[in-house]
């Protein structure tokens, strides 16, 4: 088995009845919904070896170089934003409680209080100070310091989808009961058109295993609303993988948008879930035109030592000479015999009610997405 | 102190550093210590050491879930 990021799977939690009693009388944080997934994901090991929110020597080499200061390929900073009136109350106490929703999630021992500068912040990891960027626009509306310091976690946040949602130490076990010595990881925030299923198939011809791990979280108005994902994915299982190549678990954290970047943590991710391969294709984790389209795959020429491979694909199409689905690579033919799977064809077909084509999407999942009303986040 | 600085300084054999500045050339790589520290990742990567991270009871409650989800027969 692929060892987790930084040799050890991460596990910090207490769920006993007693730490969550303690936690209460401890001074208390807000946090936000995907504050508490992240936490969540601190404290499971989907960001080992990460124990908790960066403390400044960290977070500076992850923007400065791209690594913690160990010098760990890590490239998106996890961090908690405090107010000012947070500040003056953590520099006097050494433990909070970080609370959503009236439910303790965590306890942060607090070890370092900071400033920090958004602009290099969205310069270094966004690549743009712009504003008309989503995770600079979010970056923009963060407090003005940071809070550093290990956590413990007392509950798990809250999920919509409890039966998709696997640990890594649960998917670790999954893939060695299969018999999955080698796991390719696919990234979503898409229900999957037959473009998906090519570069999924494509993956899966070379290792044991498919792992569909869709990223549930804050999303742009138009995407996918998360429920249809996995229902189109059901779909997609149920007709078209043989039982047991690909499995489904959902991992929940925001969107950031960091193109590149975001890539190389993603592909951390998935190989503390036990994956050895991480799909990556045209405009990984991109919006708009921030990023040129094979950015996120040219990044993984500076880290030899991430210990997952990355397999790169560029855009299947169909061709109507070939008859298939290809690629560049494969396909001699010209633009004119060409159909690509246009995410706003597909969306603009599907909200008047219309089946795409079938050699854009199969028929089972297209028709699992009209039963929703509204499949699309308004 | 060496563990104070972000960047040291190793010594390699004369000849091999210039075998290096010539293979570098016409490639990515702007020097020979981007070169020596992106050869020295990738061999300290292949030797990282991985602790088991759960024990057989652990492996077994997870089957347990595993199985009410419907992820194992």
């Amino acid at each position: 088995m692929i060892s987790p990021h930084g040799g050890k799977l991460v596990e910090r939690f207490d769920f006993s009845e007693r730490a969550k009693e303690e936690a209460m009388e401890l001074p208390k944080l807000s946090i936000t919904i995907d504050e508490a997934r992240d936490l969540g994901n601190i404290g499971h090991g989907v960001f080992s070896p990460l124990e908790g929110y960066m403390a400044r020597e960290d977070f500076e080499n992850v923007l400065t170089e791209g690594r913690l200061s160990n010098d760990l390929p890590w490239t998106i900073p996890i961090v908690k934003d405090v107010s000012d009136k947070d500040v003056d109350m953590l520099f006097k106490e050494d433990e909070v409680t970080l609370v959503y929703n009236n439910t303790p999630i965590a306890i942060l021992k607090v070890e370092e209080v900071y400033p920090y500068d958004k602009k290099e912040y969205a310069e270094k990891v966004f690549g743009t100070k712009s504003i008309e960027h989503p995770g600079v626009a979010n970056l923009m509306k963060k407090e003005d310091h940071l809070v550093g310091g290990k956590i413990t976690l007392l509950n798990n946040p809250p999920t919509q989808f409890p039966n998709y949602k696997l640990w890594p130490k649960e998917t670790r076990v999954l893939f060695k009961e299969r018999g999955w010595k080698t796991v390719v990881g696919f990234q979503t925030r898409n229900a999957p058109h037959v473009g998906h299923e090519y570069v999924q198939k494509t993956a899966l011809t070379f290792v044991d295993g498919l792992f569909i791990n869709p990223l549930i979280g804050k999303k742009k108005k138009g995407d996918f609303k998360d429920e249809v994902i996995i229902a189109a994915y059901e779909a997609l299982f149920e007709h078209y993988y043989p039982k047991n190549t690909a499995t489904l678990g959902i991992l929940e954290t925001e969107m950031r948008y960091a193109g590149p970047r975001e890539a190389i943590f993603h592909a951390i991710m998935r190989k503390n879930f036990g994956c050895t391969h991480f799909i990556v294709g045209r405009d990984h984790a991109g919006v708009g035109n921030f990023y040129g389209p094979y950015d996120a795959q040219e990044i993984f020429y500076d880290y030899p030592d991430l210990g997952i491979t990355p397999l790169f694909f560029r855009s299947f199409f169909y061709c109507k000479k070939c008859g298939t689905v290809v690629n560049e690579k494969i396909c001699p033919h010209g633009p004119e015999y060409h159909v690509n799977f246009s995410g706003t064809k597909i969306r603009e077909l599907l909200l008047k009610g219309e089946r795409p084509p079938e050699i854009m999407m199969r028929p089972e999942v297209a028709d699992t997405i009209l039963r929703f009303e509204n499949p699309f986040v308004e | 102190m060496v563990e104070d600085k972000k960047y040291t300084t190793v010594s390699i054999p004369t000849p091999l550093f210039k075998k290096i500045e010539e293979r570098i050339k016409g490639t990515g790589f702007t020097s020979v210590s981007s070169y020596v520290t992106y050869v020295l990742r990738e061999i300290i990567a292949e030797d990282e050491e991985s602790e088991e991270a759960f024990s057989k009871e652990d492996e077994e409650r997870v089957k347990e879930r595993l199985r009410a989800l419907g992820y194992l027969d």
